[in-house]
């Protein structure tokens, strides 16, 4: 950790020529006032604009070549760029200079907003179903700030934006106490500390800033909702609050998902697809979300079907699930899932990065190489366990989408 | 404190020296090469079999690719759950996808898993029975999928652009309709399996930390199958490109955005330009910082973001700008679109600017090379293409010392409007 209060971790990997530079920072749409939705992702955006000192953040990276992306999540902002291991001080020029400040250009925010916008039309407005995570979030959150998605709850607020806003945001989020480097590749720890404190050291530390997000209460009683739209076919989602990241039970939570809708062998593609033929298709998956989040299935109905007996087959699988004992075998299958899955995203050095950086921000990078042991830890009393604490009608938010006519 | 506002000194990637590792390659009994990239970090695998079953061969709509699906879903041995609930079981993942020349079949799995695996894989190019419970379920849920895509903008946008290009008869141009799935019927499903994977023409590729009894390995399941024994077939497809350049469909009167594809006839890998216009390509919209996505995105914000690309088939291509713009804008951006193409058949690369894109093709170029699965693709590319490693260097000479005037020159032979199709769908 530098005196500023940049966590800075290392992970050396001699077979590769690139290096990977990975910025996290605890910030995402959780962090955002509800009149101001979609603000951490549009930030995402500006944060190409240039900065205080260097006018175009992509064109230097692109010369030293490099390439580079990010993402924002409903919890955190991650930014990641590849290049060359010897042009690697060039990627702790770039990152350091937008961490200390940002141009923050008239121009780059009026360009972005549209661009945004743009993104919000190709992906929620402008396809079939687009809209149904934000009638789901609304529906099953009423206090937590998951209640809107990254995109923004609606397009007016991300027009709206103001510099002095995006200024202020910046400010509060974008502070080396507030970030966790991760630098990747065939480099000696020696050598990133070095850079680390040359390009990084002297960024003021900023203010710690800490969450207090309002907690969602628990809920009591089913609910519903139901709307109809231009879509070809009925479809159904329902959503169950679960755990956190951060719960001992997260992970049987995470298997118990895989057992229902992981892939073709699982209990619901076989039995509502494949032998009742009620669905095209069905999912269980959940968030995996720092704070409590949520358990969902969806599935889009067959032609023809009614969408009572389509739940109903849903709720006739859930019910099995509460009251027996899943199989020793079938533990074991999702068990080997997992280990398979993590082997498979550990193959590039830019997952391996980006791992790290959001293990350290669970609180502890070792994490990374023990969780495993975790999945393997779970038995099929915990799965029956959280099945009945999580699956049922009362924690359950369920989502009509209907084909218009 | 650092000097922040000159940049640190830098190698520039054209300097470095690129090498694509050669693969092992071995010959199973029946004459099916194998190539093999063994390394890695992680100990796992990839086998991809290759066959040559796209829909280039096939007779009528959607044969290729109903049996590519289906290949998988049970065997005289095992009904379609036990298949699925045994990869599932030793944690693998067994994918399956049609091309145009080709149709795969993809294994992924941990490297001690291999053994359990093979045995199930041998099973499917010998044993696969279609079952006629199976194709209906496919049929109807493939119909009901084909129907929510076509209220995408973008995915009408796609096949009809393809049918310009191509011709609606033309294995690059065709796309399915409902009627085509209707038409499936598990006789002509097994006819086809018969001729193009039981006795099909088969290539492998392999890539991960192979176990040191690989080759016996391969050979013993896969070595005494009657693959490639039939002569090659090799029909004929004749392009029939649209008279029509220009075209405007509404798909949805209430659309807000409209998708954007402008497209010309391009040659194949073979043709000498292509390594040339590769960057070209790039420059004019292949990667972030290209000129359509700094003027379309960066500076009017007219879209999430533009592309152009090559299109690369084995036997003809074509050359491609492909956005989703909002609707009001769609005009505009096909202007501007045409402007960058002047722009480079009259101005002049900065060099700074070529720099810049050498740096960034060879960068691509080092991460892209980073690991077996990434080489192990650029081989299968190779190979399937009739090429090899000459090709890749000669890419990459090509992107070191090219100049602007000859990027000129490409323009002006290539980037000429009244070639291009044009197709907005709202």
């Amino acid at each position: 950790m530098l005196d500023n209060g940049l966590k800075v971790l290392v992970h050396t990997d001699q077979s590769t020529p690139m290096a990977v530079v990975n910025v996290l920072y605890d910030v995402g749409a959780r962090d955002e006032d509800e009149k101001q939705t979609g603000f951490a992702h549009l930030f995402e955006h500006l944060m190409f604009g240039g900065s205080v000192n260097i006018p175009d953040y992509d064109d230097p990276l692109q010369v030293a070549g490099g390439e580079n992306n990010a993402y924002t999540t409903n919890d955190l902002t991650n930014y990641y760029c590849q290049l060359p291991t010897e042009n690697l001080e060039t990627a702790f020029w770039l990152e350091s200079d937008r961490m200390l400040s940002l141009a923050f250009s008239k121009k780059s925010l009026d360009v972005q907003r549209k661009v945004v916008c743009e993104e919000f039309k190709e992906h929620y407005i402008n396809k079939p179903y687009g809209d149904v995570w934000h009638i789901m979030r609304e529906l099953a959150f009423k206090q937590h700030p998951y209640r809107w998605m990254t995109i923004g709850k609606e397009l007016s607020h991300v027009e709206n934006a103001q510099l002095e806003d995006v200024k202020r945001f910046f400010f509060k989020h974008y502070t080396p106490c507030n970030a966790i480097l991760v630098v990747a590749g065939n480099v000696s720890t020696e050598q990133v500390r070095a850079l680390a404190e040359k390009w990084f050291g002297d960024i003021p530390s900023g203010e710690k800033y800490n969450r207090s997000l309002p907690v969602e209460p628990e809920q009591n009683e089913e609910r519903r909702i139901t709307v109809h739209r231009k879509v070809p076919a009925d479809a159904i989602y329902k959503t169950w609050h679960m755990c956190s990241r951060l719960d001992d039970d997260y992970y049987a939570t995470d298997l118990l998902t895989d057992i229902l809708g992981g892939g073709a062998s699982s209990r619901l593609y076989q039995s509502l697809v494949k032998e009742q033929q009620l669905f095209t298709g069905i999912n269980c998956y959940h968030f995996g979300s720092l704070d409590a989040g949520l358990l969902a299935i969806d599935g889009q109905l067959v032609k023809g079907v009614d969408i009572k007996k389509a739940e109903d087959a849903i709720e006739a699988e859930l019910d099995k699930i509460r009251q027996g004992i899943v199989d020793e075998r079938e533990l074991q299958k999702v068990q080997n899932k997992t280990e398979s899955v993590m082997a498979f995203e550990d193959m590039s050095v830019m997952n391996r990065a980006g791992s790290l950086a959001f293990y350290e921000l669970l609180g502890d990078g070792e994490l990374m190489n023990t969780e495993f042991k975790k999945y393997q830890d779970v038995t099929v009393q915990d799965l029956k366990r959280i099945a009945n604490a999580v699956l049922q009608p009362s924690n359950s938010n369920t989502l009509w989408y209907l084909a218009e006519n | 404190m650092p000097d922040r506002s000159k940049a640190p000194h830098i190698k520039d990637a054209i300097e470095y020296a690129i090498e694509l590792k050669k693969p092992e390659i071995f010959s199973l009994d029946n004459g099916v090469k194998v190539y093999n990239v063994n390394a890695g970090t992680e100990e796992v695998v990839q086998i991809e079999w290759i066959f040559k079953a796209g829909n280039w061969f096939e007779k009528s709509n959607n044969i290729a690719s109903a049996t590519n699906f289906l290949i998988k879903n049970g065997t005289r041995k095992k009904s379609a759950y036990e298949i699925n609930e045994y990869v599932d079981f030793y944690g693998a993942y067994l994918n399956r996808s049609c091309y145009n020349e080709t149709a795969v079949v993809t294994l992924h799995c941990l490297s001690r898993q291999l053994e359990s695996l093979l045995p199930l894989v041998q099973e499917l190019f010998m044993e696969a029975i279609f079952p006629e419970e199976e194709l209906h379920i496919f049929r109807q849920n493939m119909k009901q999928k084909l129907e929510v895509n076509l209220k995408k903008c973008d995915f009408v946008a796609g096949r009809k652009i393809d049918e310009f290009l191509f011709g609606a008869k033309h294995p690059y141009g065709v796309y399915s309709e409902m009627t085509d799935y209707d038409a499936l019927d598990v006789a002509a499903l097994r006819q086809y399996y018969a001729t193009y994977y039981q006795q099909g023409h088969c290539t492998i590729f392999s890539a991960g930390i192979l176990p040191a009894n690989y080759a016996t390995l391969m050979n013993g399941f896969f070595g005494n199958l009657p693959f490639n024994q039939l002569p090659i077939e090799s029909p004929e497809h004749l392009i029939v490109p649209a008279e029509q350049k220009k075209w405007n469909i509404i798909n949805d009167a209430e659309g807000v955005q409209g998708a954007v594809r402008i497209a010309r006839p391009f040659p194949t890998r073979h043709h000498p330009d292509f390594p040339k216009v590769q960057v070209l390509n790039t420059l004019f919209g292949g990667f972030f910082g290209s000129r359509l996505m700094n003027n379309i995105r960066e500076d009017k914000g007219y879209t999430y973001g533009i592309y152009s690309f090559l299109v690369n088939h084995i036997h003809g291509g074509a050359w491609m700008i492909s956005t989703e713009a909002g609707r009001d804008v769609c005009e505009a951006t096909v202007n501007e679109v045409y402007n960058e193409m002047q722009a480079l058949r009259e101005g002049d690369i900065d060099p700074e600017e070529l720099l810049l894109v050498k740096n960034y093709l060879i960068g691509t170029l080092l991460g892209d090379l980073d690991g077996p699965f990434h080489i192990i693709a650029r081989w299968k590319n190779l190979v399937l293409n009739g090429l090899d490693d000459s090709f890749f260097y000669h890419s990459v000479n090509t992107i070191k010392n090219i100049t602007a005037d000859e990027l000129k020159a490409m323009a002006n032979k290539y980037l000429q409007p009244e070639d291009f199709y044009e197709l907005v769908v709202v």
